[in-house]
């Protein structure tokens, strides 16, 4: 049976680091599996998707609406963009964190601050952490995907047969590597 | 190498034109292409000369002359980019080549990053070259390297054919080593690739016949194969990734005709194939390019544009909406709208002072815009142009423009704007023809020293190459005087000083014939400028702040409206240029090192 995880972010928020962690930790399992990247415009500061999908053979690199079993949203507002592609019973992991785009900053458009309530009262599987804060009091917001990671990679009980952070270590840059390990036992244990 | 690594399609294909021996590799950036000349660039550069040309033409006239000289040759450019290289795409598919020549398009299903969504395979008949279609990364490296064989083979150039998803999707792949390939003589063949009149049309028979024997290739080839249920009462015929979505949507019940090879188009088997199966399917996104080879086989009954879409991207629950009237699966639903997030200028980009500058003018100019970062400038609030065509046109367009503008006495000017990058690219000929047509326009060029919305690839004003090796810099104001604009006619200005920019567009709006503007100031995420821009960053004084909301028409991601204030948005990347403290009426926005 394929699985299908679905990563959104803003642009520069590091999703498609963790991507291809995610995705060397599922072929380290024995899968087979396939990411899907949408670049290009999407890194101006605009919304970015990554698709993993794993199991036995997959074939479709991406999915439609209501077919993954699993959000990680970097962004709280964002966790609500990718809603309708959850499948009902599926899990969404989100950061309580907001980042304002241009049309809320001029006005143009209302930032939803009570979307987590809502996914709350909605979803039965929503977990919510803070990982941009905790990666930003560990010494580098930019850790924050990792922190998303390691309670991601504990919620869903992948850690059996793969050793996350050897992977961890293996794909950040090597002077961030205490501290991405860090903060992955920190997300971990969230 | 017999392990197994996750790699992107596009890094799959250049590997595969490192494995297959290639000489020379040329390209201009494009979304979805851009990762294949990166990878030959990064990694394979030692044995691949390897360059970003200043177009995808002339990216393919180098290629050309590589494999005419006796070399492997690779080209690589967008869906779009191939409209511009097509001129001597359609030479050599009459010339044929001496070394190997294959080339790659990189089409957009769904326009994540483009201005269509063209479906490249019908150039493959067009100018009589064959094509392949990969449908995941293993496929990206073996068909590349099976091209050049291919190539060689038939005296053709190979066009493979990628979508969006095969380029930017990973996926397992094996690798192999690199083949040890002598650069060919160069021969002068007579009459061969001196494509003059009587020679061309001598060429033209052995064209087609090249093709027949290519088809006959195709009809038992490992490109072309047929997979699942051999005696299933469903067919499906499908190519490329629409293949993989066919694979998921219709399972295990349905025999699969996967075409690898779909130029020439291997009729013989798949008349066998549609012959065998009652119920036939065509998958394939966008155009019904197999749909209308196969429905001129007499198959007039299969399936496919009647019930799925032209536009946009296919995948597996589309497909099953459409074909099986599948409903959509359950999900949930809040009463919270997640706001707009279009890309935009990021904090500190140097294009905003040019189009806050802009946005105060429009009253007087008639903007074009062109392909780049500075697309971003068309949307709210600076509203800074109501047309793009394509790389160039924010120049050319001005010419005629004007003179329907005038016509109908609009006193109006003409203004257009492109990037370095795309000056280079057709912008140079564009400017020569304002000039001798004497057109009274404002041409204006967005220099930030590096091709930015692709992410930085160098050009020819950037001082270094894709090799990472230091190039001479062609001087952009020198190359505009010489195309015939004076001193009296041209201002070059920092974007970022309001006060200049502002005063160059208004001579230029006074002036009498073609104008430049020249707005210099590099990205500032280029790695050197972000270095030295440091830890400078604006602060909002609060006391002095009168929320009148004056520095929120800068539109800069680092300034925030709240509680009737202008606050800097904490982690925001504010680059300390100081656009806001010029608009500020009460100075409360000041620069600072901390």
């Amino acid at each position: 049976m394929t699985k299908s995880i679905l990563l959104i972010g803003v642009g520069g928020q590091g999703t498609i680091l963790i991507s291809r962690i995610l995705s060397s930790g599922f072929a380290e399992m024995g899968f087979d599996v396939k990411m899907s990247e949408i670049h290009g415009m999407s890194q101006r500061g605009g919304s970015v998707t990554t698709m993993i999908r794993y199991g036995d053979e997959v074939h479709s690199p991406n999915f439609g609406d209501a077919e993954a079993d699993v959000i990680i949203s970097f962004e709280k507002s964002e966790a609500v963009r990718a809603l309708p592609q959850l499948k009902k019973g599926g899990t969404v992991i989100t950061d309580d964190y907001e980042i304002f785009s241009v049309p809320v900053l001029t006005g143009a458009s209302e930032y939803p601050f009570d979307a987590l309530d809502q996914l709350r009262a909605e979803v039965p599987n929503t977990i919510v952490i803070e990982a941009y804060r905790a990666a930003e009091k560990l010494g580098n917001s930019r850790c924050q995907n990792i922190v998303l990671l390691g309670k991601l990679v504990n919620t869903m009980g992948w850690d059996e047969h793969v050793d996350w952070k050897a992977l961890v270590a293996a794909n950040v840059p090597p002077r961030t590597v205490d501290i991405n390990l860090r903060a992955y036992e920190l997300g971990y244990n969230m | 190498m017999s392990e197994k690594i996750m790699m992107s399609g596009n890094e799959a294909i250049a590997r595969g034109v490192w494995e297959a021996g290639v000489h020379v590799a040329a390209a201009y950036p494009g979304t979805p292409s851009t990762e294949i000349l990166e990878n030959i660039g990064a990694l394979y550069k030692d044995d691949i000369y390897c360059e970003w040309s200043v177009n995808e033409k002339v990216a393919f006239e180098v290629a050309s002359g590589a494999s005419i000289g006796g070399a492997r040759a690779f080209c690589a450019f967008k869906h779009v980019g191939m409209n511009v290289a097509t001129d001597p795409i359609f030479s050599m598919g009459y010339a044929g080549v001496n070394g190997g020549l294959v080339f790659v398009t990189a089409d957009d299903p769904g326009c994540w990053s483009s201005q269509n969504e063209q479906d490249n395979r019908w150039y493959a008949p067009h100018t009589k070259i064959a094509m392949l279609e990969p449908s995941d990364s293993q496929e990206c490296l073996d068909f590349v390297k099976a091209a050049y064989e291919l190539s060689e083979r038939f005296d053709t150039p190979v066009m493979i054919r990628v979508t969006t998803r095969v380029c930017h999707s990973k996926s397992l792949v094996r690798l192999g080593d690199r083949k040890d390939v002598k650069v060919r003589k160069y021969k002068s063949v007579p009459g061969k690739f001196a494509l003059l009149p009587a020679t061309a049309i001598a060429r033209h028979p052995i064209r087609e016949q090249l093709l027949r024997d290519m088809a006959e290739y195709g009809n038992d080839c490992s490109f072309n194969r047929t997979e699942g249920k051999k005696d299933a009462k469903i067919g499906v015929i499908s190519s490329g990734i629409s293949y993989q979505h066919a694979r998921e949507a219709f399972g295990d019940d349905a025999a699969f005709l996967k075409l690898g090879l779909t130029y020439p188009f291997p009729e013989k088997l798949v008349k066998e194939f549609c012959s065998r199966h009652e119920t036939l399917y065509v998958i394939e996104e966008n155009d019904p390019y197999l749909e209308m080879h196969i429905k001129s086989l007499g198959f007039t009954e299969i399936h496919g544009k009647d019930q799925i879409p032209e536009c946009g991207e296919l995948n597996a629950a589309v497909l099953r909406r459409a074909l099986f009237s599948e409903e959509p699966g359950k999900t949930y639903h809040v009463e919270a709208k997640a706001p707009a997030r279009p890309p935009t200028m990021c904090a500190g980009c140097p294009h905003r002072g040019f189009f806050l500058a802009l946005s105060g003018v429009l009253d007087r100019v008639v903007p074009a815009g062109d392909i780049g970062c500075y697309g971003l400038g068309s949307q709210p609030p600076f509203n800074g142009f109501g047309f793009s065509l394509c790389m160039g046109a924010g120049f050319s367009t001005l010419v005629g423009l004007s003179k329907a503008l005038e016509k109908q006495g609009d006193p109006r000017k003409a203004i257009g704007m492109l990037g370095d990058s795309t000056f280079f690219h057709s912008g140079i000929t564009s400017l020569i023809d304002i000039v001798s047509s004497e057109s009274n326009v404002i041409a204006c060029i967005l220099d930030n020293s590096i091709t930015a919305m692709t992410g930085h690839q160098e050009n020819p004003g950037t001082a270094r190459n894709l090799m990472g090796e230091p190039s001479p810099v062609v001087d952009i104001v020198a190359l505009v005087k010489a195309c015939g604009i004076d001193d009296d006619h041209l201002r070059v200005v920092d974007p970022v000083d309001l006060k200049a920019i502002r005063s160059a567009l208004s001579d230029a709006i006074a002036a009498k014939g073609p104008f430049v503007i020249v707005t210099k100031r590099p990205c500032v995420l280029i790695k050197e400028v972000a270095k030295a821009n440091g830890t400078r960053h604006a602060v909002i004084d609060p006391g002095m702040c009168i929320g009148c909301g004056m520095c929120m028409k800068v539109a800069c991601p680092a300034i925030a409206f709240k509680d009737g204030r202008s606050v800097i948005n904490d982690g925001s990347g504010c680059t300390g240029c100081g656009l806001c403290t010029q608009v500020c009426p009460v100075g409360a926005i000041s620069i600072v090192e901390e």
